[in-house]
C-alpha cells in the first residue's frame, strides 16, 4: 500500500504517522511503553494530530509494541474521547496477544474497535 | 543496589530507589533477568514486569507523589517455583477499597486507576499491608 509519511513526523518523535485516504495511521517508535515522559509526548503528538483534523480518521497500530502500562491505557482513553469528541473514528490493530489480554482484563476490548490486521481496520472506517 | 545474593538457583536483591529512570530501569533488568535465567516463560515475564512496572508506578506517583526526596524499596526474591517483589514508599499509604473498579461500566472511560487491577489479574497474589504503603506481590510458576 502507498502511504505518505506526514510532515510532522521528526526525529525527536516517539511516533511514525503516515496518511493514506483521509485515514490516518499511527505507529509506535518504542517496544515498550512504560515510560511515563514518553506516553505524556505521544498522548500530546497523537493528540496534535487529532486537533488538526475535522473530523478524525486515525489508526493505531501495535506492531511491534511488546509491553504497555496503565498509564498508556489511560492515553488511549484520552485520545478516544478527544476523537469521539470531534465525531471521528479510532481504531486499533495489530496487538500482541499478551497486551490484548490487558486490554480484556480492563473491559478496554469493549470500549476500543479493536481489528486483528491492519487492513482490516483500514476497512472497518465508514 | 542495597544488597543481592545470587546463584543458579536463585537471587535476591533489595534496591533503594529514587524517582530516576535509569536506576528504576537497572533494579527492573537485574529482576528480570534473574527470571529469564530461571528459565521463566515469555508470558510469566511478560505478567512480572506489567506487575513490577505499575508496583513502582504506584509507589513513585501515588504513595511519594513525585516527591524527589522520598525512596521506594524494592525487595525480590527469585526461585525456580516462584518470585516474590516487596515494595514499600514512604507515602501515607491508602484504603485499596476505596480504589474505585476500572472495569465498572460507569468507570471504564476514566483514564486512570488500572494498575492495581491489573497487578491482581496478572500475579498469584497481592497484599496491601497498612497503613498501605507496601505491597506484597507473589507469582507462582504455573505447572
Amino acid at each position: 500500500m502507498d502511504r505518505k509519511p506526514m510532515a510532522n513526523t521528526s526525529a525527536t518523535s516517539r511516533l511514525r504517522v503516515s496518511e493514506h485516504e483521509g485515514i490516518t495511521r499511527v505507529e509506535f517508535v518504542d517496544r515498550n511503553i512504560l515510560d511515563e515522559a514518553n506516553i505524556q509526548q505521544i498522548g500530546a503528538e497523537i493528540s496534535r494530530i487529532v486537533d488538526s483534523k475535522t473530523q478524525p480518521k486515525i489508526l493505531i497500530s501495535f506492531d511491534n509494541v511488546d509491553h504497555l502500562s496503565s498509564a498508556a491505557l489511560g492515553t488511549l482513553i484520552t485520545i478516544n474521547n478527544r476523537v469521539r469528541s470531534k465525531d471521528g473514528q479510532l481504531r486499533l490493530a495489530n496487538i500482541d496477544p499478551q497486551i490484548y489480554e490487558v486490554f480484556i482484563i480492563t473491559k478496554l476490548n469493549k470500549l476500543f474497535q479493536i481489528h486483528q490486521t491492519t487492513q482490516q481496520a483500514l476497512a472497518s472506517f465508514s | 543496589m542495597t544488597s543481592a545474593h545470587s546463584s543458579s538457583e536463585s537471587f535476591s536483591g533489595c534496591f533503594e530507589l529514587h524517582n530516576r529512570p535509569e536506576d528504576i530501569q537497572r533494579a527492573e533488568r537485574s529482576v528480570l533477568s534473574a527470571i529469564e535465567q530461571l528459565e521463566y516463560d515469555r508470558a510469566s515475564v511478560f505478567a512480572i514486569r506489567l506487575a513490577l512496572e505499575e508496583a513502582l508506578n504506584n509507589a513513585f506517583k501515588h504513595g511519594n507523589k513525585g516527591d524527589p526526596a522520598k525512596q521506594v524499596r524494592l525487595h525480590c526474591r527469585v526461585d525456580p517455583k516462584a518470585v516474590v517483589i516487596e515494595i514499600e514508599d514512604e507515602g501515607d499509604g491508602f484504603d485499596p477499597h476505596s480504589v474505585p473498579d476500572p472495569t465498572e461500566q460507569e468507570n471504564v472511560e476514566i483514564p486512570s486507576g488500572r494498575g492495581l487491577t491489573l497487578m491482581r489479574a496478572f500475579m498469584t497474589e497481592v497484599v496491601i499491608s497498612p497503613p498501605g504503603n507496601r505491597v506484597h506481590m507473589k507469582y507462582v510458576r504455573p505447572g
